[in-house]
């Protein structure tokens, strides 16, 4: 069973937090302003990240999703290439 | 290892209004997730309150009625009263419910009435620009206590927990918080025996959720958990404060 | 069931049921308790909801979260508990569900006293709350005519989607009367589930509904405005309702009053007319809307000299009469207040005055 880590950069308004409670410290801010002018969390480093939810239980907006393995594939291609410019 | 985690089905897809940081946005969720769990969203009115959270109706996908500023118990209170079959909450912020709406939650918690109310108490008023509450702490800063709340003048914060499990009547009520993962997880639990103390028809359910307001503190989201971890908890304390027997 | 002896207020309590409205909120206060202590009995035989809240304040916040789920619910209550609801008021106009609202009005202001007066009609017809709403107001002169008012507010709220008042006073809440409750006066409660808050279960739907008054957007919130004035200039056209009294040959003066006072002119205009003075009613049924054409139609008559606006107030109603007649005649107020009630000889003796 694979997870996808996904952060949805123009739902977070960059507050940090889940930045701070990341046991692995994968999350950082971005550079990038989002469409409403928010630096949005991104994964610094996704090969660190255990799908452990923390930062998604703490995320105040539903910025953060993880999706399970069954659709892994096909938003696989999309989910990587988003995460690298984020 | 790991899990999936994915917006519950109670919660509407609009990014909220709410500040960054604003943990009113995680106790949404856990409301949300919890009507989800219980399966009841066809039957659940949400109340909403006068005060940041007076647009929460736009996050949820049920039933909604608005309330005047500190009246969502009453409200509550007629519409559980004639449709004792629906499942009945209010959402309210501090100013709301310990100030103008004291009278509200008293009486309709003393009266036992089978309503849930969520309690967010970030100790000032958000909405109208960081003015002093009922929970402000003493000696903080507000936009109506510059030179901080001088207990001598105004008083000391109240505890609304503990002051409405004074009252005679069965009640639950807990206090709990949601400034970092852990607290979220007992936090979610208490809303969910809450409302299932509704659906059963046992007793009045109340939880008080310690929240942060950053933009009104003058602090990062980050700082703000620290600051209502030092400064709110010690004197907010978190737990099961009445159970029905 | 034919006549029964009833107080006022226990004969408006069972008009209500009597109706199809089973759902009571209430705080007491003199003199309108009688209805909370009647129903607090009644509602329980028919399976209805009975409660007393804690201050008016938060009984009509009761009414609007009963009335956001769609059923009938009324409360009643008298001037000071009145103005307390005003607020619930405002925003149930704002929010356009359908409520009953009862005031026998006692003396004001302030604490004012017990005993009947009409001192709320401004309150009632021109400004109930914050905001551009008006109520819908009756004002019964008999506890007959108060049973059918309430009977008749439950459709009406429904219709128009906003408050509706009852105004009666002190006098009509505590008298007895015989009263019965025609069975045509029953009716059933429109179909709500396009804006109730009543879960989407019962619906068997999955569009939500939302009750509320706050639009940020000020476009959006005149369009609205302009929705209830379109309903306040619908009652205008549909709801008046008046009755003229020994109006159809000539008289010198028009009496305009309503309710209680009304009951003593009519005793005055007979009274006048065994001595050989003529003298004219007009008694409007609703006071919003007021029967402005009719009043000034009647005061149009050639023979009718003097217009009095005649009322337990220090004269509310005056600049209703004042518009309706358009200065045609001169209007003059006479009433008394705190509970006085004026005689029938007062009253003559003050229509006499007028055509000196």
């Amino acid at each position: 069973m694979t997870y996808i880590h996904k952060i949805d950069s123009d739902r977070c308004k960059g507050c940090g937090l889940c930045v701070t409670i990341c046991p692995k410290h994968v999350l950082e801010i971005s550079e990038k302003v989002n469409t409403k002018g928010y630096f949005p969390a991104f994964q610094a480093r996704p090969e660190d990240c255990i799908k452990c939810a923390l930062c998604c239980s703490m995320c105040p907006d539903v910025a953060i999703t993880i999706t399970g393995a069954e659709d892994a594939d096909q938003t696989q291609q999309a989910a990587s290439t988003e995460d690298n410019d984020g | 290892m790991g899990k999936t985690f994915a917006k519950p089905e109670a919660l509407s897809d609009q990014i909220t209004h709410y500040c960054p940081g604003c943990t009113h946005g995680v106790i949404h969720r856990l409301v949300a997730e919890v009507i989800d769990e219980l399966d009841i969203r066809g039957r659940t009115v949400g109340v909403a309150p006068v005060g940041c959270a007076v647009l929460m109706y736009n996050y949820f996908t049920f039933d909604f009625l608005e309330s005047a500023h500190g009246r969502a118990p009453a409200q509550a209170t007629g519409m559980k009263r004639v449709r004792p079959d629906l499942v009945v909450f209010t959402y309210q912020g501090d100013g709301d419910l310990a100030s103008i709406g004291m009278s509200e939650i008293v009486h309709a918690a003393n009266r036992g009435e089978k309503i849930t109310t969520i309690f967010v108490n970030n100790a000032v008023y958000g909405m109208t620009g960081g003015q002093m509450a009922p929970t402000t702490m003493p000696n903080q800063r507000t936009t109506t206590s510059p030179f901080g709340r001088n207990v001598d003048e105004v008083g000391m914060p109240i505890k609304v927990s503990e002051l409405l499990a004074s009252l005679q009547t069965t009640a639950y009520i807990a206090r709990q918080t949601v400034i970092l993962p852990k607290h979220i997880t007992r936090a979610k639990k208490a809303i969910k025996k809450a409302f299932q103390y509704q659906i059963d028809g046992r007793c009045f359910s109340f939880v008080e959720i310690v929240s942060t307001c950053p933009t009104n503190w003058g602090l990062t989201p980050v700082e703000a958990v620290k600051w209502a971890e030092e400064k709110m908890l010690p004197y907010y304390p978190l737990g099961e404060i009445k159970t029905p027997q | 069931m034919g006549k029964v002896l009833m107080k006022g207020n226990e004969a408006i309590g069972e008009a209500a049921i009597r109706a199809g409205c089973l759902n009571y909120f209430a705080y007491p206060i003199t003199p309108q308790s009688e209805v909370a202590e009647y129903l607090s009995r009644r509602l329980p035989e028919v399976g209805g909801v009975f409660l007393q809240g804690e201050s008016e304040v938060a009984v009509s916040y009761m009414i609007l979260g009963a009335a956001a789920t769609g059923e009938r619910v009324f409360t009643t209550s008298s001037s000071p508990g009145i103005s307390l609801m005003s607020e619930g008021i405002s925003y149930i106009a704002g929010m356009q569900i359908p409520a009953v609202f009862v005031n026998i009005m006692r003396g004001g202001p302030g604490l004012g006293g017990i005993l009947p007066s009409q001192a709320d009609y401004l309150q009632a017809t021109k400004g109930i709350g914050h905001g551009d709403c008006r109520l819908l107001v009756m004002a019964p002169a008999s506890v007959q005519e108060a049973a059918e008012m309430t009977m008749r507010a439950f459709p009406l709220a429904e219709k128009y989607l906003n408050p509706v008042m009852i105004l009666g006073d002190g006098l009509i809440g505590q008298m007895m009367e015989p009263v019965e409750f025609p069975d045509d006066l029953k009716t059933e409660p429109s179909k709500k589930d396009e804006w109730a808050t009543n879960g989407m279960d019962t619906r068997g739907s999955n569009r939500r509904n939302l009750i509320r008054s706050l639009y940020l957007d000020p476009e959006v919130l005149n369009q609205h405005n302009l929705e209830l004035k379109a309903k306040y200039d619908r009652m205008q056209q549909e709801e008046i309702r008046y009755e003229a009294y020994n109006t159809d040959s000539d008289y010198e003066v028009l009496i305009v009053s309503y309710g209680t006072m009304s009951r003593v002119c009519r005793t005055a205009v007979d009274q006048l007319q065994e001595q050989g003075m003529a003298v004219g009613m007009l008694r409007p049924q609703t006071v919003y809307p007021f029967p402005e054409e009719a009043v000034g139609n009647a005061a149009a008559k050639k023979s009718c000299l003097a217009v009095a606006s005649i009322e337990m107030s220090m004269g509310q109603m005056l600049e209703d009469v004042q518009r309706s007649v358009k200065g045609r005649q001169p209007v003059h107020w006479f009433g008394k207040c705190g509970g006085e009630v004026p005689t029938p000889e007062e009253v003559i003796e003050f229509v006499r005055s007028l055509t000196k």
